[in-house]
């Protein structure tokens, strides 16, 4: 009972300071201060409400005992890391979003091609792509490689579309410049349309990051060597080890936003120049 | 209408590619077929029988066109339309789970919007977890709440479509919260004169104008939530969905059936998303807003 009526308090509590806090001026510090005092507080309702209600640790997990799970098997999680997300997710990930580049700028010679693969890339960009994993893993074995397959089929088509749109992005009046300057097509594509195009391939290249870690995990769902996070959650749920599982997912969460965010800071770096990078 | 003639290139390109990738990846098992014959395979010889193997690794075309056909327009003929072994029966189950999952996150994806544009305080702290929210691979986590909601006594429908909606809200909530914010200054001054309170100006201005908004987002949603659904029925055990028609195929190497799963979905995707297109035409162009 105390559990449940803490709960409440703390909701309580972190709700108003939110609203206390949310009525201030905004400024940096309010920005981070109001999402992490709500995602504490959900936290910490979840400890509670799980303790007061006694729900089975089988169910959910309060996440202290996730926490306790996490440090125990570190070295586990370690290896199931390095085979998804760095053998499988990034190599996919690299060879994809690259392929993807390189069409885009082969298609975007002609004219022809590009208004044939837009349509079709973008229908493809809406199947459930993720289907194709059984036949990868079929293909290429159920080590890393195929999971980097299915990555790279995964990201391959946003990509191509955000980059095909991105060459287009430079106008007319920017583009005759460039000829009035007796530019080569190789300099108009380095020094206008590339760097035109960088806010809608780092769309591409963000929208991929969790293309990316999906794929990869849910590959594995179809046959994989004796490790991997997606090895790992589908026979720790059959064992009902769920603070294992939880586990994973809070590595899976923190490598998917680190990924994320790091595709994001490098866009700021790279697109600082565009009205959205600007307050 | 000009870009009828390259998508047909394109597509007609993809079939070819398709048929010599068949061709090609088929050889090495009709190579060694012939081989333990003791015969030498022509070409015509050899293409034939990459063209018409029972398990190949890649099935041409028209195989998979004759097994969608088998699986669903025969068994319709036959009578036997929603039999286990029907493609059709897997697809309404797929299909029912996309979307009570796909109403369930449009609903949530609304209820949040509305709450982030007129609440200071849910905008602040809820709009960044949402897009944290998506940052976490939340396919990840199927297995695990479909074992759980099932352990409750959750089962069938239900944990599928909670996966659908997980999917499914965050593309609403984006574009909904953009599409009631889109309303220019001049136009809430506009309803002010006018002495509208809070509900008026829900209703007759932020609404309205963010119809373009929800629809592109409607069909976002609609693809994410036929990649939950299907995704939800690969740890249920192979019973019932495309999913689980992946599956069986992957367990017991029927490539064809996976291959007419695919497609199956593939066709079922197209046609959800050009179904919310049509309304979005309809609906716009009676609203007055058609481009």
């Amino acid at each position: 009972m105390i559990w449940i009526l803490s709960g409440f308090v703390i909701w309580g509590v972190g709700w108003r300071l939110n609203i206390w806090l949310s009525h201030k001026p905004k400024t940096s510090f309010t920005r981070l201060a109001v999402p992490i005092i709500f995602g504490i507080t959900l936290i910490a309702m979840w400890e509670c409400f799980v303790r007061g209600l006694e729900i089975s640790p089988v169910l959910l997990p309060p996440p202290s005992m996730i926490a306790v799970a996490f440090a125990e098997s570190t070295n586990i999680l370690w290896e199931d890391f390095v085979q998804t997300v760095i053998k499988g997710a990034l190599s996919g990930y690299i060879i994809g979003c690259g392929a993807a580049f390189l069409t885009a700028i082969a298609i975007d010679r002609f004219p022809f091609l590009q208004r044939g693969l837009l349509p079709v890339g973008n229908f493809v960009a809406a199947l459930p792509i993720i289907g194709m994993a059984p036949i990868l893993v079929m293909w290429f074995g159920f080590d890393w490689q195929s999971k980097a397959a299915v990555v790279v089929v995964m990201v391959f088509f946003p990509m191509l579309v955000n980059t095909v749109q991105g060459l287009q992005a430079s106008d007319h009046m920017q583009r005759d410049l460039m000829r009035t300057y007796a530019a080569s097509y190789a300099q108009t594509l380095i020094k206008l349309r590339l760097p035109a195009a960088m806010p809608f391939i780092f769309n591409g290249l963000k929208i991929a990051t969790t293309l990316a870690l999906i794929g990869a995990i849910v590959a594995e769902f179809f046959g994989s060597p004796i490790k991997g996070m997606g090895f790992r959650i589908s026979t720790s749920v059959g064992q009902l080890a769920l603070d294992l599982v939880w586990a994973e997912i809070v590595v899976a969460a923190v490598v998917g936003s680190a990924f994320y965010g790091g595709v994001a800071l490098l866009e700021k770096a790279v697109t600082s120049w565009h009205p959205s990078q600007r307050g | 209408m000009r870009n009828v003639l390259p998508v047909l290139t394109v597509v007609i390109a993809i079939f070819v590619l398709w048929y010599a990738g068949a061709v090609a990846l088929n050889a090495a098992w009709a190579h060694d077929k012939a081989k333990r014959a003791g015969v030498e395979l022509t070409t015509s010889e050899l293409i034939a029988d990459t063209m018409s193997q029972k398990k190949p690794k890649l099935p041409p075309p028209h195989q998979v066109g004759a097994e969608i056909w088998k699986t669903t327009g025969a068994m319709v003929i036959k009578g036997k339309a929603f039999s286990k072994r029907s493609l059709l029966y897997h697809t309404g189950i797929t299909l029912s789970s996309t979307l009570l999952g796909f109403a369930m996150g449009t609903a949530l994806g609304i209820a949040l919007a509305v709450g982030i544009v007129y609440n200071r305080t849910m905008d602040m702290s809820v709009m960044p977890w949402v897009i944290a929210s998506q940052t976490i691979p939340i396919l990840a986590i199927a297995p695990m709440i479909i074992v759980v909601l099932n352990a409750v006594g959750i089962s069938g429908l239900l944990p599928k479509a909670v996966i659908s909606m997980y999917l499914s809200f965050f593309p609403v909530v984006v574009g909904m919260v953009k599409g009631l914010r889109s309303p220019d200054h001049m136009q809430l001054d506009q309803m002010k004169t006018w002495n509208a309170n809070s509900n008026q100006e829900f209703w007759k201005l932020r609404l309205p104008s963010s119809m373009p908004y929800l629809f592109t987002s409607l069909k976002i949603a609609m693809a994410a939530s036929l990649v939950g659904a299907i995704v939800g029925e690969l740890p249920t055990g192979a019973v019932a969905g495309l999913g689980a028609r992946l599956l069986g195929g992957s367990y017991y190497g029927q490539t064809i059936q996976i291959w007419s799963a695919l497609l199956v979905a593939a066709a079922l995707a197209a046609g959800l998303v050009g179904l919310i297109g049509l309304f979005q035409k309809i609906v716009l162009k009676r609203m007055g807003m058609a481009r």
